[in-house]
């Protein structure tokens, strides 16, 4: 018997990965096509392909060119990062803290780095180019923002004592919960303190793409890459803990280190989507989930999958956010994810019931929370 | 004698207020296979994981081979120690063979892909304990005697220098019983060091040459089976009475308990 004999589910695994791979790179052709100046597939990847360097077949019309590439290739391509960051933040939150639950959204993070980012501008900490958001400064406040967050929900939810792996799901999302509300409200409170620094609350809120482009992109991609990396890097350690503090410990992991940069990558990712989006809800939920009921809990395909899943997810709620509404005007694209995300949840609910991830009820519960 | 394989020396420790182990010392050499037997909350579970490096001392040491044990880093700790704690639950979402692949993980590199040899070795495991026909199935939809099974199977693939046990066989029926502790003694006679903790009196002593008694956090009694395994000091260490016969087949003590028993002792 060979090690390969009978994998049925690791065998269809590079073919989920690359179909998923395949949707979207397509979704991100179409979407790049969609909007007031439509343009067919083939149009745009020829006026892509001619901005790269290459011509193939008739030119395009110089102006709808510079409409696919300069103002919707860049936002598709920020709406897909701000969607594969979110998912993989989610996918890592909730192996981490083994709480099917968790993700930027839920545990507050997403609220705390645009609390950051609104604090930054407001202060005038990021200075003038804060007040169109271009700066450096604001994907690090937005970064600051979000692990203050985490460290705040994670401090309330363990106010009891136990270690990392005994916190109870409920406590949990409710300590997100009380903490988003918060910050949210506090966000409302800079605004009104100073209507011309914040430019829309809506955007800190429900998030959007609108404006958005490369600048954005050029100021989120080191946070970005550092935060994928190191997610993928430690993508086997998120199995591990998968089996709770003892089991992983007995098999050689350094579980406090571990979920110390694991929550650090986790952070990251959703600080530095939040500094260019606004906060987009739902997807660190649904991708993970989705794509776990397919290709199982393994995080070294789970991990890829969700980021080009959740990638996929938010360029196509971005679509309908600008689409949707007659008229030109825009939907935030926090609306769209929540409206499309609610109740898909309620459907991976209903269909496999939701268990917990079980902490372990045995002798050494309580005895090592970190080392 | 050359060192030990694993000492402890005046080990303390425990996981709230109160120490649950009160000075234990042990010394098991390479290739022995011994049981920790005692009464419920004597300590065998604790000192089980103070054995496995998860327990820190709180005073005294253990040692592996020499060295003290937490002078080890994880992983190289994880190579030379294969321990299956009690009362695990299965997590959700892994198949069996990818459960006990992760036994690979402290022989894994940088980013945790899988040699051929770990490969192999998961393959091994799961031959040996029976588990190649699960190896597709879901390990949180399998009976707790299977689930049993693949994590016997998982500490194998990890390693068969020592292998610490806590309770292995609790969850199998008779006939699986059987078989996993004979499976257990040809690892052992094949050079595995292993340290079981065992509820079942009997089965310790018809499996295991050497025999370890807790009582409230000590070493009460040590030695080979048939010098300790007498009706005064089970009725000392269990506070019952219990008669010592000879089993029909191998010879090996047995222990049989009287009706009654309990308070002809006590009163």
């Amino acid at each position: 018997m060979t090690a390969e004999a009978g994998e049925t589910r690791a065998k269809g695994r590079p073919f989920w990965l690359a179909l998923t791979a395949a949707a979207s790179l397509a979704s991100a052709l179409v979407a790049c096509g969609v909007g007031s100046f439509p343009s067919t597939p083939a149009e745009t990847l020829r006026a892509l392909m001619q901005a790269a360097g290459f011509t193939a077949g008739a030119p395009v019309d110089p102006s709808l060119a510079v409409v696919i590439v300069d103002i919707r290739l860049a936002r598709v391509l920020l709406a897909w990062c701000a969607g594969a960051a979110l998912s993989v933040a989610g996918c890592v939150f909730q192996g981490v803290l083994r709480n099917p639950l968790a993700d930027a959204f839920t545990l507050g993070v997403s609220g705390g780095a645009a609390f950051g980012a609104s604090l930054a501008i407001v202060s005038g900490l990021a200075g003038q180019a804060a007040l169109t958001g271009d700066t450096a400064l604001l994907p690090a406040c937005a970064l600051a923002g979000a692990m203050l967050a985490l460290l705040l929900v994670l401090g309330l939810s363990r106010a009891g004592g136990g270690p990392l792996s005994g916190l109870r799901r409920e406590t949990l999302v409710l300590a997100g919960i009380v903490v988003s509300t918060f910050l949210a409200a506090l966000i409302s409170l800079l605004k009104s303190l100073d209507e011309e620094s914040v430019a829309s609350i809506v955007f800190w809120i429900m998030g959007s793409f609108q404006g958005r482009g490369f600048e954005h992109l050029r100021l989120v991609w080191p946070y970005l890459l550092v935060g994928f990396g190191l997610a993928l890097w430690r993508a086997r350690e998120l199995d591990l803990l998968a089996l709770g503090e003892t089991q992983a410990r007995l098999l050689g992991l350094d579980a406090g280190r571990s979920r110390l940069w694991l929550l650090f990558a986790a952070s990251l990712l959703s600080g530095a989507a939040v500094a260019v989006s606004g906060v987009i809800g739902f997807v660190g939920l649904v991708a993970p989930h989705l794509l776990r009921l397919v290709l199982g809990a393994g995080h070294r395909t789970l991990l890829p999958a969700s980021a080009l899943f959740g990638g996929l997810l938010v360029v196509w709620s971005d679509v309908a956010a600008r689409t949707i509404l007659p008229g030109g005007a825009e939907l935030p694209v926090g609306v769209v994810t929540a409206l499309i995300g609610g109740p898909f949840f309620c459907l991976l609910l209903a269909r496999k019931p939701l268990r917990p991830l079980r902490p372990l009820r045995g002798a050494l519960r309580g005895s090592g929370g970190g080392e | 004698m050359s060192a030990p394989l694993l000492e402890a020396r005046g080990l303390a420790c425990g996981y709230g207020g109160a120490d649950v182990l009160r000075g234990v010392d042990l010394r098991l050499a390479r290739g022995e296979l011994a049981a920790l037997l005692g009464p419920n909350g004597s300590g065998k579970t604790t000192l089980l994981m103070a054995l496995a490096g998860l327990l820190p001392p709180r005073s005294g040491s253990v040692q592996l081979a020499g060295r003290d044990l937490r002078s080890l880093a994880p992983k190289e700790r994880a190579r030379r120690v294969s321990c299956v704690p009690q009362r695990l639950e299965a997590p959700e979402g892994f198949s069996v063979r990818e459960l006990v692949r992760l036994g690979r993980f402290a022989r894994t590199g940088l980013f945790g892909g899988y040699s051929q040899d770990d490969l192999d070795a998961a393959e091994a495991a799961m031959a040996e304990t029976g588990c190649l026909d699960l190896a597709e199935r879901l390990a949180a939809e399998l009976s707790g005697g299977e689930y049993q099974r693949v994590l016997l199977a998982r500490a194998l693939c990890q390693g068969r220098e020592l292998l610490l046990l806590d309770e292995p066989t609790s969850a199998l029926d008779l006939a699986r019983r059987v078989e996993a502790l004979d499976l257990l003694a040809r690892l052992n006679r094949a050079g595995s060091t292993t340290l079981l903790a065992l509820h079942d009196l009997n089965l310790a002593a018809l499996y295991c040459p050497r025999l370890i008694f807790l009582k409230a956090g000590r070493v009460a009694l040590d030695g080979p089976t048939r010098d300790v395994f007498t009706e005064e000091n089970l009725r000392e260490i269990y506070g019952a009475d219990i008669r010592v016969a000879p089993h029909p087949v191998t010879g090996a003590p047995q222990a049989h308990l009287v009706p009654g028993g309990a308070a002809a002792v006590l009163g």
